[in-house]
């Protein structure tokens, strides 16, 4: 009985000291899970959005943290599968995360998303599908401007530069390529622009021949190409292969860095509007390219440069709500505009709505010789 | 008529990847009496040893040959010496537990690779580029034009050397009856050898043409895997000509689906064919029955 009681003694003592240490410890550091797709087919943007981010963290604690906490960051790899990661933002949650970073996937985010709204816990996403933000979830907070923004911008594209009547459009077949491709479609139409082909595929695709000789068949003028990373390289390369005539489009990953790293020649020629592009004529993005270029010894692409804003969106919003606490960052957040001049980690004047939407200037970028060619850039909408 | 002679020639082309892959499938089971489940692996490993034979300066044809001499020692000798060969000592040929050591491998060089060369899609050279053909109105890829006349080349050469030559007719012996080949004087152990060599020669090659279309990947043995599984069991797991007809008949019916029919279900029709067979050709398009004591 002695020993029994002896040990629910200690038990209690260690317990009551757990306790009394745990604020000291909670105000020096301040916890961040990144919930990010590291292997997997998403494992391209998810590797960015992370070195992006670390990049992000690294300049932070150096200058002095948060509040004068320092950020100490947990990685969580979802494996690009939406069940996982919603396990692992729970899990980023039960221990002691102040804001989730991630997913990059918008099939992850509408799934792990609601997680971390029960919880009360910010999350900052990587995610551009549409009804990411429609949700009325007031926690989570983008990184890059949704479809529903983006692609409009092209609609003038396809419509004036390109004169094009009849376009196909070869999109992935999850939350991310639907939300998209129905934003497109609905534009085309509003355009007067037939869509002659519509081709769905698979996360993860590795043969794109019949999709290819599908449009080639359709006598499309352009395509728009709305796939993730690798896939929008394979079927790249199966245009290239195939000879294909109509200008390739796309809306942010088509002339990615990746994209073009995998797809080689064959992404030249490919146009898209993208929000964020390392190569963007502006001196905040610059600093941003020479910095992770030294730190990782490759160029970013735009998932890099998402992550590397996730991070300092959770700095300057803890600062502007005056206090580490979840729901003053995201009633702070809504609503709230930063200056680049003034807050330079955001890399460009941007806005958040209520709905945690984003808006900013964007640009139409080219892949000439292998690089990323800036074009216009259209202003914030 | 033009879109399909398109569609059906990039088809075959495809297929007959696949078909390569599927012939390591029946050859492995001529030659020990069972299933490789890392084929799809070993069809991976070989374009991660191109890319680092090229990251040390080689040139691609160059890195060809030394990623092709590696792939067929690792995947070749060194299997069959340090995993077939021993499993096979423990009673039974190796059985299930031979079957498991393979599924095991598998695990092993897709996790290794993914330690090594991290989890994303690494770029890869074409092994052939260049322009399209026009033939009878339908524009066609010379790429694909290649690869079927390299696949189905090697394939025809390979049935020669088993069908025509001294060499070729003793590992047939070997397969069908290894205890009467060797009281004939062939050395079985030699001619199973030669088999596991042929297998891992001929995964590589399939790696050296998929890969430019799947790019690099530690996780692209999955997909080849089943697919060339799929296509030996259709073909007839037991003739060489049966998996090359199985590659065949899959890449075509993918891309037949895939392109008139739907591209949402394109990856459920080899199975769809896979239970056909099943159920109503257990033996295979091209396989003979076999019988087994048990």
């Amino acid at each position: 009985m002695m020993k029994r009681r002896t040990v629910l003694g200690l038990t209690a003592s260690a317990l009551m000291l757990g306790v009394a240490f745990a604020p000291a410890q909670a105000a020096d550091t301040m916890k961040i899970g990144m919930v990010v797709e590291l292997s997997g087919g998403g494992a391209p943007a998810g590797t960015n959005f992370r070195d992006g981010a670390l990049l992000a963290a690294k300049e932070i604690n150096a200058s002095g943290g948060v509040m004068g906490q320092q950020l100490e960051i947990s990685e969580y790899d979802t494996g690009t599968d939406p069940q996982t990661s919603r396990a692992l933002v729970q899990k980023a949650i039960d221990e002691g995360a102040y804001n989730i970073w991630g997913t990059v996937y918008s099939s992850s985010t509408i799934v792990n998303m609601m997680v971390a709204q029960q919880a009360g816990v910010p999350q900052i996403t990587g995610s551009e599908a549409p009804n990411i933000t429609a949700q009325g979830n007031p926690y989570i907070f983008r990184t890059s401007y949704g479809a529903q923004k983006g692609i409009p911008a092209l609609t003038a594209y396809f419509k004036d530069t390109l004169g094009a009547k009849k376009v196909a459009v070869a999109w992935v077949n999850n939350e991310f390529g639907k939300g998209g491709h129905d934003v497109f479609v609905g534009e085309m139409k509003k355009a007067g622009i037939d869509v002659v082909a519509d081709i769905p595929s698979e996360a993860g695709a590795a043969d794109f021949a019949a999709d290819v000789a599908r449009i080639k068949d359709s006598g499309a003028d352009a395509v728009f190409v709305y796939l993730h990373e690798e896939e929008s390289a394979r079927f790249l390369r199966e245009a290239s292969k195939q000879a294909v005539q109509a200008k390739l489009v796309g809306e942010v990953t088509l002339t990615g860095q990746k994209v073009i790293d995998l797809a080689g020649d064959a992404a030249n020629g490919a146009v898209a509007h993208v929000g964020l592009t390392a190569d963007a004529p502006l001196e905040t993005f610059k600093t941003f390219k020479a910095a992770f270029e030294k730190e990782y010894n490759r160029a970013p692409d735009h998932n890099a440069l998402k992550g590397y804003i996730g991070a300092y969106i959770t700095k300057y919003g803890t600062e502007k709500a005056g206090a580490v606490d979840q729901e003053k960052f995201a009633n702070t957040m809504h609503g709230l505009c930063l200056k680049a001049a003034e807050y330079p980690g955001i890399l460009m004047d941007t806005c958040w709505d209520d709905s945690g939407e984003m808006s900013r200037p964007s640009f139409m970028i080219e892949v000439k010789d292998g690089k990323q060619v800036v074009g216009e850039t259209v202003p914030a909408n | 008529m033009e879109q399909f002679l398109q569609v059906l020639l990039s088809g075959l082309a495809t297929g007959s990847i696949y078909a390569l892959a599927a012939i390591g499938f029946t050859l492995v089971w001529q030659a020990a009496q069972t299933v490789n489940f890392a084929q799809g692996e070993f069809v991976m490993l070989p374009a991660f040893f191109v890319l680092i034979a090229m990251n040390s300066g080689l040139p691609l044809p160059l890195a060809l040959i030394v990623a092709l001499a590696v792939s067929v020692f690792v995947l070749g000798f060194l299997f069959k010496k340090a995993i077939v060969e021993p499993m096979q000592k423990h009673g039974n040929g190796g059985g299930l537990s031979l079957i498991i050591a393979t599924m095991a491998l598998a695990i092993f060089l897709k996790e290794s690779v993914k330690e090594f060369y991290g989890a994303e899609a690494q770029p890869y050279p074409p092994l052939i580029s260049g322009g399209t053909w026009n033939i009878g109105g339908a524009i066609v890829s010379v790429t694909d034009i290649a690869h079927l006349a390299i696949s189905l080349g090697v394939v025809v050469g390979l049935t020669l050397f088993l069908n025509r030559t001294r060499t070729g007719r003793a590992m047939q012996a070997t397969a069908q009856n290894p205890a009467v080949a060797e009281i004939l004087g062939v050395d079985t152990n030699r001619m199973v050898l030669y088999t596991f060599l042929i297998n891992a020669a001929l995964a590589s090659l399939a790696s050296f043409l998929i890969t430019p279309v799947y790019l690099a990947k530690f996780s692209n043995g999955e997909y080849l895997g089943l697919i060339a599984f799929i296509a030996a069991i259709v073909g007839g797991f037991n003739q060489i000509r049966g998996a090359l007809a199985g590659g065949l008949l899959i890449g075509v019916l993918d891309n037949i689906t895939a392109t008139y029919i739907t591209a949402e279900y394109r990856a459920a029709i080899p199975l769809v064919l896979l239970i056909g067979i099943i159920l109503f050709r257990p033996q295979g398009l091209l396989g003979t029955s076999e019988g087994r004591t048990v």
